[in-house]
C-alpha cells in the first residue's frame, strides 16, 4: 500500500512519518512514537481509553486515521505533566482515589483536561455528562467525578489568587 | 543517644500501617500514562498474532486453506490444529477437569471459536491474512438452550462419546457434564412436604462477562540460545500459568519465566488459560521471534470467559410466623462448549452451596447439573468468589418471594432468620463453617441509616397516588443481606490443577531499614503495592513508604495461586502478616543482644523493642536492621529476611447490608437510583480509601449486570452482544453516587482479622438492584422477573401487570 507522508506535532514536538492511509492514529502514537499512555479498550469509539486532544478537541484516536491528523497539534497524557510537576488533574486523581487499574486513566485525565477548558467550573452533572464518553470498569466514577471537581476548584482558586 | 520524641501516636502515623487511607503508590505512574500493560510491550523483531474464528456456533470444519494468506507479504506462519497436533497442543486441559480445543479440531462448537492462528509482521498484515484464510464449514444443528441440550440427540462433544463419567462423576446424557450435590435431599424434601408455607420459583442468573477495560493478551518470547521462554500476559495467576505452560510444552519449569505486568482490570476474565496464550508460545517457538497476541473487544466478549448462566429452581419452606425451615435448590448450569469453569478442582459448582446465605436454615439440599451447549466456554467468577454471586442472588430472591407468600415485610423476615452473633462459628446445613458475623447489628444500622420505616410509608403513599392517577412513577426499596465466602483456600480441600491454594510472601529488610517484599498474588487495580506494604508496616515497624512490593514475576516472586475470589487479603495478606512476625522474632533476638538483656525482657512497641520497665532503653527496627548486617551476633545468621507460605485454616465470611431506593417510570421502563446505601463488614480494615473504592466499583459492575448487561445468543448461536454498543457498561452519567458504611467483625482465624472486600459489592449489589425493581411492583402482584432489568424488560413487567391502562 502506498504510504502517506504525515507531519504532526505531538506534545509540542514535531514528528514526521510515513503511514498507510488506513493506519489509525492510536497505532501511530503507541507503536511508532512509543507513547503508550493512551490505551486501546475497544477500537469502536465506545470506551474512551484512547482519548487524546487533537487541535483543541477530545478525540478517540482509535477512530481517527493518522492521515486525518496530518498537520494537527496532538496532546496525549504524556504531554500533560512531568514526573517532577504533575498536572493538577494527575495529582487530584491520586489524591481522591480516582483510579484503580489505571487503564482508563490516561483517557480520563486527557478528557477531563479538555472538559475543564470548555467549562472551567462545571457542576457534578456537567462533569458526569461531559465524561460519559469514557468508560471505567473499576471505580464506579464517584471518585473520578470528585477528582475532576476538586481539580477545577484548585485551578480556579489559583487563578483568582493570581488576579 | 536514643531520642524519646516523636510521640507514640506520631510513630504510628509515620508507619502508614493498618487502618490508614494511604494514597496509592501505583498512581504516580498510572496518572502519567506510564503504566506497563501487556500491549505496551515492544520487543525487537516482535511479530503479531491474530485468530481466524468461526462464524458458526456448530459446524464441521471440512478444510482450511492457508495458501492465499501465506502468499501475502509479511505473513510468517498460519497455524492450524494439524500443526499443533504433533506437539499434542491442539487440545489443552481446562481448570475444570475437561479439555478444550486450542484450534478447531474437526469441528467448531461456538461462534468465535479459534480456527487458525496467523502470525505476521504487524497487526494490519495479520488482520488482512485472517481474511485470506479459507475455511470450509458444514453447518450442524445448534443447541443454545441447556434444557433442550439435555433432551437432544445432537452430540456436541463427539470426543467424549462413550464416556459415561467425567472428572466430576457420572454423565447421564451425551451433553451432560456432571451432577454435583450437597446437603440432605431426603430430609429437605420431607420438610418441604410438611411445611406451613412453601415458596417456589425459577430464578435465572443470566450469562454475562467481566469485560475488563483491557482485554486479554500475551507476548511470548522463546530464546533459542539459552532455551528460556519468557511469557508476559494478562494473568491473574502467573505461577499457575508457568506450571501449566511447563506441563503442556515440556519445557522445564525453571526455563520458563512468566510475568504479569500491569493489568487493566481482571474481574475473573484473566484467570483462565486461553488458546491465544498457547498459540503465541508455539508461534514464538516455531518462528524464533517474539510473538504478541492481544484480543480485540469482540473477541473478548465472544470467546474468553463468560460468567453465570445459572437456571436456579428453588423451594423454600417456612412456618406461618416466617421461620425458615428448609431450602431446596436445583441448578441447570450452562457451561458452553467446554467445561472451562475456573473453580477449585473439587468444586465443580464453586462455592454455590453458600446459598443458605445469612440465614439459620436447619436443612438444605443443592444439586447442580452442568450442561454442554454451543456457547463460549468460561464460567469464571466475575468479581465473585466461585459462584457466590449466583448463590447470593438466589437466596436473596427466594427470601423476597417467601415474604410475598407470607405477606410479611422482607426486612423483618430476614431479621427473624439471621444467624445470631452468638451462634458463630456457625455450621451451615450445606457444610460450611462461618467464622464470624454480627448480622443483626449491621441490619439495624442499615435500616436506621435509610429511615426504612419512613421509606415504606412513602412507598405506600406512592402506590395510592399511582392508583389515583397522580403519578406514573413507582418506588422500589431493594434489600439485601449477603454473606460471602472468600479466601480460597485451605489446601486440604482447595486446589487448582493440583496446586494447593495457599499463598506466599517473602521479605528482605535492607541494612538502612527499608525493604522489598514479594508475593504470589498480582494486582489488577486493587492496589496491592499500597495495602500489602501497610500490613507489613504494622507488623515490622518500618514505614510503608519504605517497603517496595513486587508481584507477578515468577523468577523473583514466591509461588502463589494468584488474585481472584477476593483471596489476596485473606491468604497473601495473611502470609504478609506471618512473614512480618518471623522478621520480628529474629529482630527481637538481635535487639536482646544489642541491649544485653534476655529476649523475654523486651516488649514490642510500634516500631521498636523496649526493655520492660526501662522505656528509655530500646532499639528501633531501623537500628536492628543495620545490626543484622554489620554485627557478628553469636548464634545468629547475618541478614534479615524471611518467607512465609500461608495455608488458611478456613475461608473468611465477609457480609453486608445493602439498600437501594429506586424510582421506576412505568411508561418508559426507565429507572433512577435515588439512594444506595452499602454497609460492608470485611473484618479489619487495612485501607479505608481503597475499600471504599472497591465498593464503588463493585456496585457499578452490579448495576450493569442487574440493569442491562448480558451475553445473549440467538437460536443459531450468534452472539448478539459482542460490542460495547450492545453490551451494557454504565457511564458516569448512568451511575449514581453511593453511600458507604461499615461494621467491623474481625475474622478470628486470620492473623490480622481481615476478610477481603473486592467482590462483596458485586455479590450484594446485584440482588439489591434487582430486589428494588421487584419491590416497586410488589403491590401490583409481581413475584419474580428475570434479569437484566433493562428499560424494555421493565416496561414489559408493567405491561403484563396491566399498568398501561
Ligand atoms: S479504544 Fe478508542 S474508544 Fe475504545
Ligand atoms: S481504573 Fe480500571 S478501568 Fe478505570
Amino acid at each position: 500500500m502506498t504510504k502517506m507522508h504525515i507531519k504532526l506535532t505531538v506534545n509540542g514536538k514535531a514528528e514526521e512519518l510515513l503511514a498507510e492511509p488506513r493506519e489509525l492514529l492510536i497505532h501511530v502514537l503507541r507503536e511508532r512514537l512509543n507513547l503508550t499512555g493512551a490505551h486501546i479498550g475497544c477500537e469502536t469509539s465506545h470506551c474512551g481509553a484512547c482519548t487524546v486532544e487533537m487541535n483543541g478537541k477530545s478525540v478517540k484516536s482509535c477512530t481517527v486515521f493518522a492521515a486525518q491528523a496530518n498537520g494537527a497539534e496532538i496532546t496525549t497524557i504524556e504531554g500533560l505533566g512531568s514526573p517532577d510537576a504533575l498536572h493538577v488533574l494527575q495529582r487530584s486523581f491520586r489524591e481522591h482515589h480516582g483510579l484503580q487499574c489505571g487503564f482508563c486513566t490516561p483517557g480520563m485525565i486527557t478528557r477531563a483536561h479538555r472538559l475543564l477548558q470548555e467549562n472551567p467550573a462545571p457542576t457534578e452533572d456537567e462533569v458526569r455528562f461531559g465524561m460519559a464518553g469514557n468508560l471505567c470498569r473499576c471505580t464506579g466514577y464517584q471518585n473520578i467525578v470528585k477528582s475532576i471537581l476538586a481539580a477545577a476548584s484548585e485551578i480556579n482558586a489559583a487563578q483568582e489568587a493570581a488576579e | 543517644m536514643n531520642d524519646l520524641s516523636p510521640s507514640r501516636e506520631e510513630r504510628i502515623a509515620n508507619l502508614k500501617g493498618l487502618g490508614c487511607s494511604r494514597k496509592r503508590v501505583e498512581d504516580v505512574r498510572f496518572t502519567q500514562g506510564k503504566g506497563n500493560y501487556v500491549d505496551d510491550i515492544k520487543l525487537p523483531g516482535m511479530l503479531q498474532g491474530d485468530f481466524v474464528r468461526s462464524p458458526y456456533a456448530h459446524a464441521r470444519v471440512i478444510s482450511v486453506n492457508k495458501e492465499a494468506a501465506l502468499a501475502l507479504p509479511g505473513v510468517i506462519a498460519v497455524l492450524t490444529a494439524e500443526d499443533l497436533a504433533p506437539l499434542n497442543l491442539h487440545w489443552m486441559p481446562t481448570l475444570a477437569g475437561d479439555k478444550q480445543m486450542v484450534l478447531a479440531d474437526g469441528k467448531v462448537l461456538f461462534q468465535g471459536q479459534e480456527v487458525a492462528f496467523v502470525v505476521a509482521e504487524d497487526r494490519y498484515i495479520a488482520a488482512d491474512a485472517v481474511e485470506l484464510v479459507e475455511v470450509e464449514y458444514e453447518e450442524l444443528p445448534v443447541l443454545t438452550d441447556p434444557f433442550a441440550a439435555l433432551e437432544s440427540d445432537v452430540v456436541l462433544r463427539e470426543d467424549l462419546e462413550g464416556q459415561s463419567a467425567g472428572a466430576h462423576g457420572p454423565r447421564r446424557h451425551h451433553n451432560h457434564i456432571f451432577l454435583w450435590e450437597e446437603g440432605d435431599k431426603a430430609a429437605t424434601e420431607q420438610v418441604l412436604d410438611s411445611a406451613d408455607v412453601v415458596a417456589e420459583e425459577m430464578i435465572y442468573y443470566h450469562r454475562t462477562h467481566p469485560c475488563p477495560l483491557e482485554t486479554c493478551g500475551a507476548v511470548a518470547s522463546m530464546d533459542k540460545v539459552n532455551g528460556k521462554l519468557t511469557l508476559w500476559g494478562t494473568f491473574q495467576a502467573p505461577h499457575v500459568v508457568r506450571t501449566v505452560a511447563s506441563l503442556l510444552s515440556g519445557i522445564e519449569e525453571h526455563n520458563i519465566r512468566v510475568v504479569s505486568p500491569d493489568i487493566g482490570g481482571g474481574f475473573g476474565n484473566k484467570v483462565g488459560v486461553y488458546p491465544g496464550y498457547v498459540c503465541s508460545i508455539v508461534a514464538s517457538i516455531v518462528t524464533g521471534r517474539p510473538v504478541k497476541w492481544v484480543e480485540d473487544r469482540m473477541e473478548n466478549l465472544m470467546a474468553t470467559a463468560f460468567a453465570r448462566d445459572y437456571w436456579m429452581k428453588g423451594r423454600i419452606a417456612a412456618t406461618k410466623e416466617g421461620k425458615i425451615t428448609g431450602l431446596w435448590c436445583h441448578v441447570t448450569a450452562d457451561h458452553g462448549a467446554f467445561d472451562a469453569c475456573a473453580d477449585p478442582t473439587k468444586f465443580p459448582a464453586g462455592f454455590f452451596h453458600i446459598c443458605t446465605g445469612s440465614y439459620d436454615i436447619p436443612v438444605a439440599y443443592v444439586g447442580v447439573d452442568g450442561v454442554y451447549t454451543n456457547k463460549a466456554p468460561g464460567g469464571v467468577a466475575y468479581r465473585c468468589s466461585f459462584r457466590v454471586t449466583e448463590a447470593a442472588y438466589f437466596i436473596e430472591r427466594m427470601v423476597e418471594v417467601l415474604a410475598i407468600e407470607l405477606g410479611m415485610d422482607a426486612a423483618e423476615l430476614r431479621r427473624i432468620n439471621f444467624i445470631r452473633a452468638d451462634q458463630f462459628p456457625y455450621h451451615s446445613a450445606l457444610g460450611w463453617e462461618y467464622d464470624s458475623g454480627d448480622y443483626h447489628t449491621a441490619w439495624d444500622k442499615a435500616l436506621a441509616a435509610v429511615d426504612y420505616a419512613g421509606l415504606r410509608r412513602e412507598q405506600a403513599g406512592r402506590v395510592e397516588a399511582f392508583k389515583r392517577g397522580e403519578t406514573r412513577k413507582l418506588l422500589g426499596i431493594g434489600l439485601t443481606h449477603f454473606t460471602e465466602i472468600v479466601g480460597a483456600g485451605p489446601v486440604k480441600n482447595c486446589d487448582i490443577l493440583g496446586m494447593g491454594m495457599f499463598d506466599s510472601c517473602e521479605i528482605r529488610i535492607h541494612p538502612t531499614g527499608s525493604a522489598i517484599a514479594r508475593l504470589g498474588t498480582i494486582s489488577q487495580g486493587q492496589g496491592h503495592a499500597t495495602t500489602f506494604a501497610q500490613i507489613l508496616a504494622s507488623e515490622i515497624g518500618l514505614p510503608a513508604d519504605s517497603i517496595t512490593i513486587e508481584e507477578g514475576d515468577t523468577d523473583t516472586a514466591p509461588y502463589g495461586l494468584g488474585t481472584y475470589g477476593s483471596r489476596s487479603t485473606p491468604v497473601a495478606g495473611a502470609a504478609a502478616a506471618m512473614v512480618g512476625r518471623k522478621i520480628r522474632a529474629k529482630a527481637q533476638m538481635i535487639a536482646a543482644w544489642l541491649l544485653e538483656v534476655h529476649e523475654g525482657d523486651l516488649d514490642w512497641d510500634v516500631d521498636r523493642f523496649v526493655v520492660k520497665g526501662a522505656p528509655e532503653r530500646f532499639k528501633t527496627m531501623k537500628d536492628i536492621a543495620y545490626a543484622a548486617y554489620n554485627q557478628a551476633i553469636p548464634g545468629l545468621e547475618p541478614g534479615l529476611e524471611a518467607v512465609s507460605y500461608y495455608d488458611p485454616p478456613n475461608m473468611t465470611y465477609p457480609f453486608g447490608a445493602y439498600i437501594c431506593v429506586m424510582e421506576i417510570d412505568v411508561d418508559t421502563g426507565e429507572h433512577e437510583i435515588r439512594q444506595f446505601y452499602a454497609l460492608d463488614d470485611c473484618g479489619t480494615r487495612i485501607n479505608p480509601m481503597v475499600i471504599e473504592g472497591q465498593v464503588h466499583g463493585g456496585l457499578t459492575e452490579a448495576l450493569a449486570i442487574a440493569m442491562g448487561q448480558e451475553i445473549a445468543y440467538d437460536d443459531i448461536g450468534n452472539c448478539k452482544t459482542a460490542t460495547l454498543m450492545d453490551f451494557f457498561i454504565p457511564t458516569a452519567w448512568e451511575t449514581p453516587n453511593y453511600t458507604t458504611d461499615f461494621t467491623e467483625t474481625p475474622s478470628p482465624h486470620h492473623p490480622i482479622g481481615a476478610k477481603g472486600v473486592g467482590e462483596s459489592p458485586n455479590v450484594g449489589g446485584v440482588p439489591a438492584f434487582s430486589n428494588a425493581v421487584h419491590d416497586a411492583f410488589r403491590a401490583f402482584g409481581l413475584r419474580h422477573a428475570h434479569m437484566p432489568h433493562d428499560h424494555w424488560r421493565i416496561w414489559k413487567i408493567a405491561n403484563q401487570l396491566g399498568l398501561h391502562g
